[in-house]
């Protein structure tokens, strides 16, 4: 599964990925159930694409992006990085391999240490990783502040002085430091104004050509990921029920969920909103720590039939790269089970 | 809603100016607009804007100091509301004008059920005691599609969703039958498949109620969706106002232009590059003595440097603040 193309090498594999969250209740503080925030996710990701990674709030898309680079002692599952599984490396082991796999965070207030000025920020992962010092570590300093368009006057001022979109260009910087391969970008957007938007999503889109850098770009607003990414994964409470090429997945939409997800987004024309037929869903999204019996989207499903509240439905390649987890979607003779 | 109907709301020249420590931001300058019986005005903007600061002003929401409303006229039901008294004001507010804030969980009080918070201003404004009052708020809960109404009244805000929970806010706000319903980014804080919900919930008590709406927001996509009308603002200032569809279809300020190119799309064509708008939004420190897009424009002229644009008309019920021509690509002569 999940073959690439001949001329594309995988970078990052993910396999039956799951990570969960324990629940404490009581005086004798007993464990009384898990939050399946990521719950049996696949996926690979070709070396210098982007994948992006979209479904709403809670669905467990950041926990999976920070699972994938091990900042969380993942339940279960394989994640390979360059062939190397990391899923169950020591952390002094995982501390050297942190230079080609990084993080782009989506508060850029909340991810700068305020009392550290810019150079500082940039310059940390040089002192934890490099031997660089003096000059030579001022200049690989300087190198990143002209890759993402920051001022070299700038160097000694603190995070609180830059806006928000300036913000997150020190955040690139950073992950850059060390000479990635992959990055994950973690709503790197979210937090900032439409005009500014574009701007770094424009860096991110040069950096990768310059770079040679592999994203996973996580987001909640389709129409940017729309943009950016080559392929698209779309989770639903913890599980991805759809992987399909750009093209593909936005032209014509195979899981009910991912349906009902594109025709939600606004678009900015008023004309199409009086003549684009809407499916609304209905009702909110269940707790991860009480999924549905069956199928995680039965519950909101405008397409539900009877064995989706019996059977989760598997993932399944349904066309070359395009994998779809819905019963609508089985094999004509498992169709044909659920008939008898 | 018939053409040349008496305005709800009329707001005049209205200027809000915030002193600080760190000296004055003039956050609202000049703003004028009206609202027409049963429409829906958005407003657009992106943060700083001073398109919250805009509302807060004209119903005395801001704190004073460090906000202070240097100038304008707000007429509402023939009545200046910048000169009234605070009792005049409360009995206004939440009654006649009623909101919805962006953020549930904090507008809403945690330690009061979902039912005492909305009889409270059916008590306090329209007198009922607490049995007509309490039928009253379960119609309100069924109006806005909470499902289990009768029960759901006992139930604090924390046991709801975050859609539930703004659907309990748009009770509130209507409860008492008001005229007019200012929505501050009541979506931006829910998901896409849950803010489409909302949106159809009221596109569906419009209908029904007929209130005028002002809905406040930076997604042009809901805008497009909902508004009969649109003002853009930038820097404190209305730059652009026209009806919805003119506004898509033919938009004449260069800020406005920019913006519908930046936004990238989920149908139709893809763009290889986003457009951008360079540089940051201007800071507000003292009154603007030029156009406040002038450092982001690419279609500015001399002129640009030295005076404030005004808003002119530009077409049909359409009119911009800029001295550039978007039809003939020149000065525009005024």
């Amino acid at each position: 599964m999940f073959d690439a193309p001949a001329d594309r090498k995988t970078l990052v594999e993910v396999r039956d990925l799951k990570m969960h969250f324990p629940i404490y209740a009581g005086l004798l503080r007993r464990h009384v159930g898990d939050v399946k925030a990521v719950d049996g996710v696949s996926f690979d990701i070709f070396d210098g694409e982007t994948l992006g990674l979209v479904g709403e709030s809670g669905c467990g898309k950041s926990t999976c992006g920070r699972a994938v680079l091990r900042l969380y002692d993942i339940t279960a599952g394989t994640i390979r990085i360059e062939g190397e599984d990391i899923s169950t490396m020591g952390q002094e082991t995982l501390r050297k391999k942190r230079p080609t796999m990084q993080m782009v965070f989506q508060d850029p207030q909340a991810s700068l240490n305020p009392r550290m000025t810019l150079a500082g920020i940039i310059g940390e992962p040089l002192d934890e990783h490099t031997g660089l010092k003096g000059s030579a570590r001022r200049d690989r300093i300087y190198e990143l502040m002209d890759a993402v368009g920051l001022n070299r006057d700038f160097a000694n001022r603190y995070p609180h002085e830059f806006s928000g979109g300036q913000r997150q260009r020190i955040g690139i910087a950073r992950a850059l430091a060390l000479h990635p391969k992959f990055i994950v970008c973690d709503e790197p957007i979210a937090a900032l104004d439409v005009s500014i938007q574009a701007q770094v999503v424009n860096l991110l889109e040069d950096l990768q050509d310059k770079f040679g850098l592999t994203y996973l770009f996580i987001s909640h607003d389709l129409s940017m990921v729309r943009h950016i990414a080559d392929r698209v994964a779309v989770m639903y409470l913890g599980k991805v029920v759809e992987v399909a090429a750009r093209e593909g997945l936005y032209a014509d939409p195979k899981h009910p969920y991912t349906q009902a997800l594109l025709s939600a987004v606004p678009e900015p024309d008023p004309v199409l909103h009086d003549t684009a037929e809407r499916v609304i869903l209905t009702g909110d999204v269940p707790s991860p720590s009480n999924p549905p019996q069956g199928c995680n989207f039965c519950t909101r499903c405008p397409q539900v039939f009877d064995i989706c509240r019996l059977k989760d439905p598997q993932s399944r390649e349904i066309e070359p790269g395009r994998h779809v987890a819905c019963h609508l979607h089985n094999e004509p003779q498992a169709a044909g089970e659920t008939a008898a | 809603m018939p053409d040349g109907a008496l305005p709800v709301l009329d707001v005049k020249d209205l200027k809000t100016v915030f002193r600080t420590r760190q000296g004055e931001v003039h956050a609202v300058n000049s703003v004028s607009f009206d609202l027409k019986p049963g429409e829906l005005l958005g407003v657009v903007g992106e943060s700083g804007s001073g398109k919250s600061v805009t509302m807060m002003s004209l119903i005395g929401l801001l704190p004073s100091p460090p906000a202070e409303v240097q100038n304008g006229q707000v007429l509402f039901g023939g009545q200046d509301i910048l000169k009234a008294d605070d009792q005049t004001l409360r009995a206004i507010r939440g009654a006649r004008i009623g909101f919805v804030f962006q953020d549930p969980m904090t507008s809403l009080n945690p330690v009061f059920t979902v039912g005492f918070q909305l009889m409270e201003p059916l008590r306090k404004h329209m007198g009922m005691n607490k049995r007509n009052a309490r039928k009253r708020a379960q119609e309100l809960l069924e109006l806005v599609g909470i499902p289990d109404a009768g029960q759901r009244l006992r139930d604090y805000p924390h046991q709801f969703s975050g859609g539930m929970r703004q659907r309990v806010m748009i009770a509130i706000a209507l409860a008492c039958d008001p005229q007019v319903l200012i929505a501050d980014e009541p979506t931006t804080a829910l998901d896409v498949t849950i803010q489409a919900q909302i949106l159809e919930l009221v596109k569906d008590l419009r209908r029904k109620l007929g209130m005028a709406i002002v809905w406040i927001t930076h997604d042009l996509g809901v805008i497009a969706g909902i508004a009969d009308r649109v003002i853009v603002m930038y820097g404190g200032q209305i730059v652009e106002h026209a009806p919805v569809r003119e506004l898509f279809a033919n938009p004449q300020h260069p800020y406005t232009r920019a913006l519908l190119e930046t936004i990238p799309k989920v149908h139709g064509e893809r763009d290889e590059r986003l457009r951008v708008i360079q540089g940051q939004p201007p800071m507000l420190g003292a009154e603007p003595a030029a156009c406040p897009f002038r450092a982001r424009c690419t279609h500015r002229l001399g002129r640009c440097d030295r005076e404030n644009p005004v808003r002119v008309p530009v077409g049909p019920d359409h009119d911009a603040a800029c001295f550039w021509d978007a039809g003939t690509g020149g000065a525009r002569d005024v």
